[in-house]
């Protein structure tokens, strides 16, 4: 366009229909790191990022300081040989709400805008964009966790230092802040595959929140007898309590069934790749 | 170059685009055109790999679109101005865009600057007006600097400098060798951008040439006749007369006839052996959008008809002439002259006249015409039922 239009050979030559325009602008071969720098510049210029994330953060740093503020007052309560890393855990159950909105809202904004249309006019290949918005959404939710729980860990264990509550081991340390980090990006990311199936950002927000509290509300309404082994296991394997495993002592489970260890993050890690599964098909199949 | 061979797509039991086949050549703006709901925008996406045809292929430059190396440089496209994220401004939509492909970012600066928009270059897109959202996304198309482009509706929402402004941009895409392909239900728009045409219909291919050779096979000329006014029965006489000899003929609104099927010295003839006077007997060819409105009639979807307010009119006050109707509202076939009859084509003077000056060689511009003189024969075939109405 703003290249000197001045001579044109193409008009002098005849018609060569094969020929056409060439632009002058080097051509190179789009791969998926232009995708993701594409989708870095996405998710950084759009607000909803920014607040989402602040009010994440916002409420894990806060509920981690009102507990430690806890700990200042009472320090006698927090005796004993539980992990001491374990205060974090309510900051970011509640913050999932903030990280599952945001994994929705990086896919299925684009459908409710119309802006995918676009972007797969601008992309073709419908899996790079899907793995682009997978490899950055990940790597922002996994930042930002790390940060808000790791400065909770450190400012708790700080407070409890001097009450005689134990010091975490190497391995608590390691599952209270990497580990729970991992889950909750994996989390985000099953929500991204949720909102890429279901391209409707309210429903699959919705439909995540449930998946969080469904099972611990059922698992509170069978009283019955026979109904108990599904009761454990739906409280066992819900989200939250996948998620306190990362908080549990080592070594010793407080139950004999439910995962313990690293398993949640297997599980969820196997949710996300069938739910990534069904959503690659889906695009591929579906008209945008 | 784009390609379209057998194209299909069927939505439940709608089928929205029938077995469309045509060609889109570089160096050319060709016009795309249909009513509402003719399957335009469906194809316009089947061709941008966004919906998988039922059957058939469409491809650019011998590829499927999904197949191409690196799409935005080689095909840019306008599909709809309200495909952006809202709340991220001009500058950042078409920044991501560029990083998808590998573009510099300076090219961003740059194509902003081509549409205008430098100056809201950091407001978020949502606060756009309708033009100013349609020049953002022309910018998008731009961006790659591709050899194929696709405008859908690209004169959507905007100001007459803007209209203007993408006639001459589209003009100059195609004069340095780009394929242009733009949709529009605005035959008047075409008229004065287009230098091809495909036509289509509920879906089906109605038409697939030259502007020129689309007004020559499908705008019939006409004569406007007028009698002196003092005399009704004149007129009456003279209609009468030019109907035996085979004429058809319309009263126009302000008291002339519009005369179609006899040339001006025979009209003059009857009219002076009938010992009529004429104040007026001129020729006229029915501008681009008659022929557009005729060729479509019969593959409209979504007809207007005149608003009856049935049972709501005031009575008229005693004396009071009831008012006359608009041309054209509610009377699909009003102002659609019947079509030309193909042996009679060459003795009509207009059209006669117009496909002598075409400036081709006859030859290949009858060839392309005879498909479509004989689809454009059967929506004409209903036209007089449709004027008695």
């Amino acid at each position: 366009m703003s290249t000197p239009q001045t001579p044109l050979p193409q008009q002098a030559a005849p018609p060569s229909w094969e020929s056409g325009y060439t632009s002058p602008i080097p051509v190179v071969r789009a791969h998926l790191g232009h995708a993701i720098v594409s989708e870095w510049t996405k998710i950084r210029s759009v607000r909803s990022t920014v607040w989402t994330l602040g009010i994440y953060m916002l409420i894990v740093l806060g509920m981690g300081a009102l507990i430690a503020w806890a700990i200042v007052r009472v320090p006698s309560e927090f005796h004993g040989s539980e992990n001491p890393l374990a205060f974090g855990f309510f900051g970011l159950l509640v913050g999932s709400v903030c990280i599952i909105t945001l994994g929705v809202l990086t896919v299925a904004s684009e459908y409710g805008t119309g802006m995918i249309r676009t972007t797969m006019t601008a992309c073709p290949s419908r899996i790079r964009v899907l793995a682009a918005k997978a490899v950055v959404f990940f790597l922002v939710a996994f930042t930002t966790t790390l940060f808000s729980a790791g400065l909770v860990a450190l400012v708790h264990t700080a407070l409890l230092d001097g009450t005689g509550a134990r010091q975490p081991t190497g391995e608590e340390w390691l599952r209270g802040t990497l580990g729970i980090s991992l889950y909750l990006a994996m989390l985000g990311l099953l929500s991204l595959a949720v909102g890429a199936i279901l391209r409707h950002s309210a429903g699959a927000i919705t439909l995540m929140i449930g998946v969080v509290l469904a099972p611990l509300v059922l698992a509170a309404f069978m009283q019955v007898e026979s109904l108990e082994k599904l009761r454990d296991a739906l409280f066992d394997y819900s989200i939250p309590s996948q998620m306190a495993v990362f908080y549990a002592n080592t070594g010793a489970t407080l139950r004999d069934s439910g995962p313990s260890g690293w398993d949640s993050l297997w599980i969820i890690l196997g949710m996300t790749a069938a739910a990534f599964a069904v959503a690659c098909v889906l695009l591929q199949k579906r008209d945008v | 170059m784009i390609e379209a061979v057998g194209l299909t797509k069927r939505y439940g039991d709608k089928l929205a685009v029938d077995n469309l086949s045509f060609q889109v050549r570089p160096g050319a703006v060709t016009g795309f055109l249909g009513p509402n709901g003719s399957g335009k925008s469906t194809t316009m996406r089947m061709i941008l790999g966004l919906d998988n045809p039922t059957a058939g292929t469409v491809t650019i430059c011998g590829r499927p679109y999904r197949e191409l190396p690196n799409a935005p440089r080689q095909v840019g496209a306008l599909l709809d101005a309200k495909a952006v994220h809202g709340g991220r401004s001009a500058r950042n939509h078409l920044l991501c865009l560029a990083q998808l492909s590998g573009i510099p970012a300076r090219r961003v600066d740059e194509v902003l600057g081509v549409v205008g928009l430098h100056d809201v270059a950091k407001k978020r897109s949502r606060g756009f007006s309708l033009g100013m959202g349609q020049r953002l996304g022309i910018a998008a198309a731009l961006l790659g600097d591709p050899q194929v482009l696709l405008f859908d509706e690209p004169v959507n929402g905007l100001d007459p400098e803007g209209i203007l402004w993408v006639r001459n941009l589209m003009k100059s895409l195609a004069a340095e060798g780009r394929t242009v392909f733009v949709s529009s239900h605005l035959m008047s728009e075409m008229a004065l951008t287009a230098d091809h045409l495909i036509v289509i219909g509920r879906g089906r291919l109605l038409a697939d040439m030259s502007v020129k050779d689309f007004i020559a096979a499908n705008s019939a000329g006409f004569a406007r006749v007028r009698t002196p006014d003092t005399e009704p029965q004149q007129r009456e006489k003279l209609t009468s007369v030019l109907t035996e000899a085979g004429a058809h003929v319309l009263p126009e609104q302000d008291g002339a006839l519009r005369v179609t099927g006899l040339p001006l010295p025979r009209i003059s003839d009857l009219a002076h052996e009938a010992g009529v006077r004429l104040w007026e007997l001129s020729p006229h060819q029915a501008s681009l959008e008659e022929a557009y409105m005729r060729m479509t009639q019969e593959a409209v979807d979504y007809r207007s008809t005149a608003d009856q307010k049935a049972g709501l009119m005031q009575p008229l006050p005693p004396g009071a002439e009831p008012p006359l109707p608009v041309p054209g509202q509610g009377q699909p076939g009003w102002y659609v002259p019947p079509p030309p009859q193909r042996d009679e084509r060459a003795s009509a003077p207009d059209t006669a006249q117009s496909s002598g000056t075409s400036g081709r060689p006859a030859a290949p511009a009858e060839q392309p015409s005879a498909p479509v003189a004989a689809s454009a024969a059967d929506p004409a075939d209903s036209a007089p039922s449709e004027d008695a109405r």
